[in-house]
């Protein structure tokens, strides 16, 4: 039984070999392993953040002074185009949805795999395949497209931008928007139909619900994004007249059919990092989650909301309903401040600890508090007016999705590595990795804000000395550095950890959700024996028979569990 | 484990919240400080670093932002409060510390609901009084400017209140160029307004997206492709004088960084000298005609 | 399956009823705008949560109870065989690849599109005759 006694961890080895199993290089590219698969996706996706990270270095460095010229202005459009592009298709969506839910999510509703092996394997390499071709751009003649991450019309049509990157680009989003939908199905499928017995759907860990609710956000939304490029490749090459003004077409059609997919997609990329720090913090503060039902239908409304304010990214267009989007835009306040009150509530009056997890956990509270109030007054269609395509944008959602993404997804990343692994990070250098980053993002994002204010717009490869905006600049630039700090100690701590493992038990954390029932790493087909399961925590449960949830019937000598009771067929 | 009483959760205790009495002081210094700071600095508001607006619309947008602002700031100090006590007070002590495993309290979670649908319908409905104000197109406005946005620069075209064309036209006359010219350099166009005045904007765009953004003005729009300047029609009434800059916000291409313009607001007097000038000057080299 | 039939049934409520409140407010002549792609986009979000809802809501009053869905469930209950769960396939590979060289023929001209379905389509073949004979075994 996995639950009470330390299983001897085989690092790297299956568990059972019943043929000659594939290995290596064969190995990879033929396994269904929602494990393996969910590794890759990590793999690959923090390559690319690493990618998009050193781009942000470079821009960062070119407008820490009036005047630069450190890149062309073409480069530069390129960079922020890539920056942009790299980070929220290539990294932060596949590193939560494609990584860490691959991996987690049919364990904690303890299912021997995804429901569909295949299909995730394909989205893998449709995945991989788009993000070679993004990066692959820039060998092209004219460079990569360079026309920002939205590609609004007409600049993106083969007048204002020709070349083979712009088409690579929209190859690179095609792809990687069938491995969104793909993975989405699989996710929504194994949490419908593969549950462990007595794992009701309100007994779901909240990071899957949050994961199920990202799948359906991504069921609507990435078909409009690859029906509105498909249409903007038309334009391109076959002279379709869509987006063109000559022959008909509507401009702003593009920027209707791209916030439609582009808004949902920010929710898209942050849920699940929601679901991530909803884990953290129980485990953290020795208490269950607070409100889990207030979750659960926060996360719902959230995603609801999201499809119905599209066009407050198009304000200042004059063509769109204003107080329409503005209230919806304010009302989706409602149901994230539910979400940060029960974190809170999580935390309040429990037994917390600081391990790295945790610490980032918090942190991504404090930032996201700042980006996310930051987001109220943006959602005042004359607030907007002033602050629309500034720097005052660029800060609040750099503060949003910096702080879900890398905040939290590292507080994923420390909290299940040792599930992935079977070893431990270093702790000391995940508090300094921690530090030098919560400093350095406020370093460099609050000057942002005001430089913003001071009239400095987005997208702009250099500005004047006479502007003013130097000061701020170059203290954004050295906020910028730190994070390239934080970042290097966070894989020199990979490194070290990987060089001199310290051996993780099955449960290092005293967590509560299913994935810490079995060993670390997991064997093959996930579980040998489920624990009877009355809550949210059936882990928890079973190790404290006696502080189970309050209002829960104790879990002491209930149930018997059967040797190898759920059985897989191996086809 | 000691028993220790929740009155978050126990109905009995709840009204006694005195043990949270330091939280409440934690909270109410800063709101007092920053209240303070208002009374301090004269009754008036602190900016918080945004432009009070050059013309009526930006300074009601002004107004409505600073309102924004300090609802912003009371809910980040109370929320950064409610985070850090606990990271304060409730950490572990020992190693065995078993917390009470509550995980509900439905009528605080309603509290907290209702609270911010509150908070942010105040607010709707702030910005729609606002909106309306900027919104608002005058029926018969001082001047009327047809500004034309294109790859990468500005022009500028003039015509009374009532639509004639008074034969004006300033246009860009920088070649896009690495190097960002200073501000005030003559290469860049520079739209001459009188003060006091209420100016109506027809705006177009030749080719791409543009964003016609004065941030003094608290204020910016799009010139998009295929939407007429008539209708695509904003105003403002002028109320300082002075030189603003403007700027494109809406990238739009490889030179989109130089894609400047400025604003000088003067006299109604010294504002006809100009046009004046402007018209014999431009009759006599043939430019002005209107677009 | 209730609870994942209203969350869904959900979805399409709040779809509909935001494309109907979208779709009035737009007829007002005080908006230069026209709303036609918001509405469409609206009304098929609820379709999408309208058509799987709506058949797990019919197919829930219908079929057997699930022990995932027994609040007293017992981990005996979900003895025996869970599902198929194919390991170890190479066409998956071969399938990404082959749609990615499809997709390439839109920067590089259909040749690449040529080369691509002669890899789908043999991805496609293996698929159907792993799962007829069972899938490979690790």
């Amino acid at each position: 039984m996995t639950l009470v006694a330390e299983r001897p961890v085989h690092l790297g080895e299956p568990e059972h070999e019943h043929h000659a199993a594939p290995s290596g290089f064969y190995k990879w590219v033929t396994s269904t392993d929602h494990k393996d698969i969910g590794r890759s996706y990590l793999i690959t996706s923090f390559v690319f953040f690493l990618i998009a990270g050193c781009m942000a270095v470079i821009m960062r460095t070119q407008l820490a002074s009036p005047d630069s010229s450190i890149v062309t202005q073409h480069g530069y459009n390129e960079l922020f185009t890539i920056h942009g592009s790299l980070m929220l298709y290539l990294f932060a969506g596949p590193f939560a949805f494609g990584g860490l839910a691959n991996y987690i999510v049919p364990l904690q509703v303890g299912a021997p795999d995804m429901a569909f092996p295949r299909l995730n394997a394909l989205s893998y390499w449709l995945y991989l395949t788009g993000g070679l071709t993004m990066v692959a751009s820039f060998l092209t003649v004219g460079g990569a497209a360079d026309f920002g991450w939205v590609a609004y019309a007409p600049l993106s049509d083969a007048v204002n931008s020709p070349g083979a990157g712009s088409d690579m680009w929209i190859v690179a989003l095609v792809l990687t928007g069938f491995s969104a939908i793909f993975t989405g199905v699989n996710i929504i499928t194994t949490v419908f139909y593969l549950r462990a017995p007595g794992l009701t759907m309100f007994r779901v860990p909240i990071f899957t619900w949050n994961m199920v609710v990202t799948g359906i956000l991504i069921l609507i939304a990435f078909p409009v994004l690859t029906a509105a490029l498909i249409m903007l490749w038309a334009d391109r090459h076959i002279g379709a007249h869509i987006y063109t003004v000559s022959g008909g077409g509507v401009p702003v059609l593009w920027q209707n059919l791209f916030w439609f997919f582009g808004h949902p997609e920010v929710y898209i990329l942050a849920l699940p990092y929601f679901g991530i720090v909803t884990e953290v913090i129980p485990v953290f503060s020795r208490k269950p989650t607070f409100g889990y039902r207030g979750m659960v239908f926060a996360t719902i409304a959230i995603a609801a909301l999201s499809t119905a304010v599209w066009a407050h990214h198009m304000f200042t267009t004059g063509v769109v309903l204003l107080p329409f989007f503005s209230l919806m835009s304010y009302l989706i306040a409602v149901p994230t401040g539910i979400k940060f009150f029960n974190w809170i509530g999580t935390m309040w009056r429990g037994s917390l600890v600081f391990n790295t997890p945790m610490l980032f956990s918090i942190g991504f509270l404090v930032v996201f508090l700042f980006g996310g109030v930051t987001g109220i007054f943006l959602a005042s269609p004359p607030i907007d007016f002033a602050t629309h395509d500034t720097y005052f944008v660029v800060a609040h959602f750099h503060e949003v999705l910096f702080g879900s993404a890398v905040f939290a997804g590292f507080s994923g990343l420390y909290y299940w590595y040792p599930k992935m692994t079977g070893r431990m990070l270093r702790d000391r250098l995940g508090k300094a990795s921690f530090w030098f980053m919560f400093v350095g993002f406020f370093v460099t994002f609050l000057p942002q804000y005001l430089v913003g204010l001071h009239g400095m717009p987005r997208r702009i490869a250099e500005y004047s000395q006479s502007t003013g905006w130097t000061t701020l600049n170059r203290i954004s630039t050295v906020g910028a550095y730190l994070l390239f700090i934080a970042v290097a100690i966070m894989l020199v701590n990979f490194w070290v950890s990987w060089r001199k493992p310290v051996i993780a038990g099955a449960n290092p954390w005293d967590a509560g959700t299913l994935e810490w029932g079995t060993s670390s790493p997991p064997p093959h087909h996930n579980f040998n024996s489920i624990p009877p399961i009355r809550s949210e925590r059936p882990v928890w449960d079973f190790n404290h028979p006696d502080h189970v949830a309050l209002g829960h019937p104790s879990t002491n000598g209930h149930g018997k569990v059967p040797a190898g009771a759920s059985e897989v067929e191996h086809g | 484990m000691a028993a220790r009483v929740n009155r978050l959760t126990d109905p009995v205790r709840r009204r006694s919240l005195g043990r949270h009495a330091r939280l409440r002081r934690i909270v109410t210094v800063p709101l007092l400080l920053l209240v303070g700071a208002i009374a301090l600095g004269g009754c008036q508001v602190p900016s918080f670093g945004a432009f009070r607006g050059a013309t009526t619309q930006g300074r009601t947008e002004f107004h409505l932002w600073q309102l924004t602002m300090i609802a912003g700031l009371v809910v980040t100090v109370i929320v950064f409060c409610l985070i850090v006590w606990p990271v304060i007070r409730h950490r572990r002590r020992s190693a065995d510390e078993m917390p009470r495993q509550f995980h509900e309290h439905i009528p605080l979670e309603i509290t907290y609901t209702i609270i911010p649908v509150l908070i942010v319908g105040a607010l709707f409905y702030f910005t729609v009084i606002a909106e309306n104000k900027i919104d608002d197109v005058a029926a018969h406005p001082n001047e009327i400017i047809h500004i034309l946005a294109y790859r990468w620069g500005w022009s500028f075209t003039y015509d009374d209140g009532n639509g004639q064309p008074q034969h004006v036209q300033i246009a860009t006359t920088a070649e896009p160029k690495l190097l960002a010219q200073p501000d005030t350099s003559t290469e860049y166009p520079q739209l001459v307004l009188p003060d006091n005045a209420t100016i109506r904007i027809d705006l177009a765009s030749a080719d791409v997206v543009h964003g016609f953004y004065i941030p003094e003005f608290n204020f910016s729009r799009y010139a998009q492709p295929g939407v007429l300047g008539s209708q695509q029609q904003f105003d403002f009434t002028t109320t300082t004088d002075g030189v603003f800059r403007g700027q494109c916000t809406q990238y739009c291409g490889l030179y989109h960084s130089e894609m400047l313009f400025s604003v000088r607001v003067e006299s109604s007097a010294k504002f006809q000298q100009w046009l004046g000038a402007e018209q014999a000057q431009q009759a006599g080299s043939g430019l002005g005609a209107s677009s | 399956m209730k609870h994942e039939a209203y969350f869904l049934l959900f979805i399409a409520a709040f779809g509909a009823v935001v494309a109907f409140i979208f779709w009035a407010v737009g007829l007002s002549p005080v908006y230069l705008t026209i709303t036609g792609g918001g509405t469409i986009m609206l009304v098929a979000v609820s379709l999408l949560g309208l058509l799987p809802g709506g058949y797990y809501l019919w197919w829930s009053k219908r079929m057997t109870p699930r022990a995932e869905d027994d609040e007293h469930a017992e981990p005996s209950d979900g003895a025996g065989v869970v599902a198929a769960f194919p390991s170890s396939s190479i066409w998956p590979f071969v399938l990404g690849l082959g749609a990615a060289f499809i997709a390439l023929a839109l920067v590089f001209g259909f040749w690449t599109a040529i080369f691509g379905f002669f890899l789908v389509i043999t991805a496609l073949v293996g698929v159907i005759i792993e799962s007829r004979r069972g899938g490979a075994e690790v």
